[in-house]
């Protein structure tokens, strides 16, 4: 065990530090879920990987730097202590662009992995259907296998069905999700991955106003909307499995580094500060408590890269991960909105909202965050979801759903 | 950058579980609690042979010479065994607080019997109203008056204080400090007791993290076994996901340990902060274990006969002793709040480096 880090670590804390003091813009973006915040975050991942900074982890090949977890994790702790961004392509970026690593073939990693770094293809989720939510597998979207079957490789998928609550929906390029290629098929079996343009014919976006009134998610309509076979990730009827890894990055390592909720924790401890006289004398505890859980959450994930970098590999462990953040990160955002009072039930255009951000280098809306921070318990899976997974997968239990 | 054990630290670790899975099984225990003196020689003498009593204590007094990093994993083990035993006060307390005391004569005389499993040492340190196994030990390590002194068992009276878990056994001690018993004084003693204290706690907090962990397992296999409604209770939702929390807290608080564990070893400052939250999160985990494996058990885990309170016990016990929640929450409010370090992201390990 040791706990220091390399000089070549150190390096690479302060390149990255030096870099992101450099080019993080003063001001901050508008949200990512509204017309003009999409262009401006997509300029902002432009700048990013113009620097080589937009998906460290990644081979140069591909866009990516080369560069192993812990240094990402590095980076991802100087990205979060800039204040940088949130960003937009973390559907890509985070979640499809390992999946892609991991079961394309060669031309997809070619043809998809540095437009994801780039940010040139923002890409959007399609998991849920109206009537396939927690349950997964009862999606009822059909990919149908058509042309020449002698030459495979001028087939395509003709897309019937609806996908919903499709994050980033209203404003990607791209949606990946699982649709039923076996008619015949039940439940996860005879489910493929397919990465549909959703400029395709016969896709039709129609965006869904979430509890903070943007558009962050949509309803997706295919209406005999043509693929080509070539976007199909991992084999035909093997989607399952290829989404079940995707799921992993999504609740645990990739999307939800520790940095996010250690530099929420250093706000709110900052908020509590500055508003000690006025807080409820019970917030204290819970400020501190806070600050505790991110920390342990930070020592976790180096935990599980150092277990990654000796060869090990994620499996059911990410449902823990899942539900520790987004109970965490409730919790903070819960707690700073009681230091804040009757401020804390201010719009940040209320002429009296100001100082209700921490002092950060610009201002954080804790109503925002919190509004936020509730999906956290649903998405990727919800805690009840997650508990059963660690019910059956880790604990051993009989399955109960 | 390396936050995992050696596979020479691993091997020792599951080498202490597999002897304390034969050696203190529950009817062990049970019969110690019976016992007048509470402690099992043969066990003692037998842990000694494993090197465990005198992991701390250098190669050159006859102990394995290792550090805080180390004996965490092993005292992980005598939580999950239950092991009445005064491991804490003697391996990870005592033993050090002698080495670190740096009296030859005393070290001469006592860390090589510490090693072999000859002597065993009781710490009363200013956190812990009582002393721990006061009463099997044979040298006392006494704090008075901002001093340290030592003096041997028969040269101190006991009174014995019936206390919530029999395996751990709390006494009052009346003695008078002399010149002759005092072993350290003033920033010397200071600095002993400050580290007495850090190693005491994240020796507790080690010990939580095996008990809390052994608690789960109970559970689990009695919601597998204990059947209603035609099937096991372990299938129901509103059980699996208390357990499912249970798991969620142990893993959370495990790193927490282990980097506490670090701190101590290498002796940096902000070690009082990480053993702080280390003794918190480690202790709350094994509380929460306890009341949710008490509830999946049900009825017959509010038996005497069930052996589920062997765990509980010590999970409520160990708690209070150096330090309870507040003191602890106190010393990271103040790091966190008033401190002036820097606690953002990137700076978990600013210390370590």
């Amino acid at each position: 065990m040791d706990l220091s880090y390399t000089s070549t670590q150190q390096a690479f804390r302060a390149e990255a530090r030096a870099w992101l003091t450099a080019h993080v813009p003063k001001a901050a973006l508008r949200s990512f879920d509204t017309v003009e915040g999409a262009a401006e975050h997509r300029a902002w991942e432009r700048i990013l990987n113009g620097g080589g900074w937009a998906m460290v982890p990644w081979p140069v090949e591909y866009g990516g730097r080369g560069a192993n977890l812990l240094e990402w994790l590095i980076f991802e702790e100087e990205y979060y202590r800039a204040g940088a961004p949130r960003r937009i392509n973390q559907n890509g970026i985070f979640l499809l662009g390992p999946t892609i690593m991991e079961f394309g073939t060669p031309e997809q990693k070619a043809r998809f992995l540095p437009k994801i770094a780039s940010s040139e293809e923002v890409w959007a989720q399609g998991w849920s259907e109206p009537n396939a939510g927690s349950d997964m597998a009862a999606i009822q979207a059909t990919a149908r296998l058509d042309g020449d079957p002698r030459q495979p490789s001028s087939q395509y998928y003709v897309l019937n069905g609806q996908k919903t609550w499709a994050s980033r929906g209203a404003f990607a390029d791209w949606l990946f999700g699982l649709f039923r290629t076996d008619p015949a098929s039940e439940r996860h079996k005879g489910l493929t991955f397919v990465l549909v343009p959703l400029e395709t014919p016969g896709v039709t976006v129609r965006p869904i106003a979430q509890l903070d009134g943007e558009t962050g998610f949509a309803e997706v309509f295919f209406d005999d909307a043509r693929v080509p076979v070539a976007n199909r990730l991992g084999g035909e009827s093997k989607g399952w499995n290829v989404a079940m890894a995707t799921a992993g990055f999504e609740r645990g390592l990739m999307l939800r580094s520790p940095a996010r909720f250690q530099e929420t924790a250093r706000k709110l401890v900052a908020l509590y500060r500055e508003n000690e006289a006025n807080a409820p004398a019970n917030t204290r505890e819970e400020v501190v408590r806070c600050w505790m859980h991110a920390e342990a959450y930070a020592l976790d994930t180096y935990r599980t890269v150092s277990r990654l970098i000796g060869g090990g590999k994620i499996g059911a462990e990410a449902s823990l991960n899942k539900i520790f953040w987004s109970e965490l990160d409730l919790r903070m955002h819960e707690t700073a909105l009681r230091i804040l009072g009757h401020r804390g039930d201010l719009l940040p255009e209320a002429p009296a909202a100001t100082g209700v951000g921490a002092p950060a280098l610009r201002v954080y809306n804790w109503l925002d965050g919190y509004l936020f921070s509730l999906s956290g318990p649903i998405y990727a899976g919800t805690n009840e979801i997650q508990r059963n997974v660690i019910a059956e997968r880790i604990l051993g239990l009989p399955r109960s759903f | 950058m390396r936050f995992a054990f050696s596979d020479d630290q691993l091997l020792l670790q599951s080498t202490v579980r597999d002897f304390l899975k034969k050696e203190c099984t529950p009817e062990i225990v049970r019969a110690l609690w019976a016992s007048e003196s509470g402690h099992g020689a043969v066990l003692w003498s037998k842990l000694a042979e494993l090197g465990v009593p005198g992991a701390l204590v250098p190669d050159a007094h006859g102990g394995m010479g290792l550090d805080e990093r180390d004996l965490v994993l092993l005292l992980e083990e005598t939580g999950r065994a239950a092991l009445p035993a005064p491991i804490v006060a003697t391996a990870a307390v005592g033993a050090p607080l002698l080495r670190d005391a740096g009296s030859g004569a005393l070290n001469d005389a006592w860390l090589p019997r510490v090693a072999a499993g000859d002597a065993i040492l009781a710490v009363g340190h200013p956190a812990n109203p009582f002393v721990t196994d006061a009463g099997v030990a044979d040298l006392l390590l006494l704090a008075h008056g901002g001093e340290l002194h030592a003096l041997e068992r028969s040269a101190a009276t006991l009174t014995h204080q019936p206390a919530n878990d029999p395996a751990r056994r709390l006494y009052s001690v009346a003695w008078t400090p002399s010149a002759a018993t005092r072993i350290a004084s003033g920033d010397v003693a200071r600095r002993l007791l400050d580290a007495a204290l850090d190693r005491g706690a994240l020796a507790i907090a080690a010990q939580a993290i095996g008990v809390a962990e052994q608690l789960l397992e109970i559970a689990v296999a009695y919601a597998m076994q204990r059947e209603q409604f035609g099937r096991p209770i372990g299938s129901f939702q509103a059980l699996q996901h208390k357990l499912a929390d249970v798991k969620v807290k142990l893993e959370y608080a495990r790193p927490v340990v282990y980097k506490a564990a670090h701190s101590v070893a290498i002796g940096i400052a902000t070690r009082v902060v990480d053993v702080s939250h280390a003794k918190l999160a480690a202790t709350e985990a094994a509380g929460f274990a306890a009341r949710v494996a008490l509830q999946v058990h049900g009825a017959i885990g509010y038996t005497w006969e069930q052996d589920l309170h062997l765990w509980m016990r010590r999970a409520w016990s160990l708690e209070r002793e150096f330090g309870d929640a507040t003191f602890h929450l106190d010393r990271v409010s103040a790091f966190v709040l008033e401190g002036g370090a820097a606690i953002g992201p990137g700076d978990t390990f600013q210390a370590h480096d």
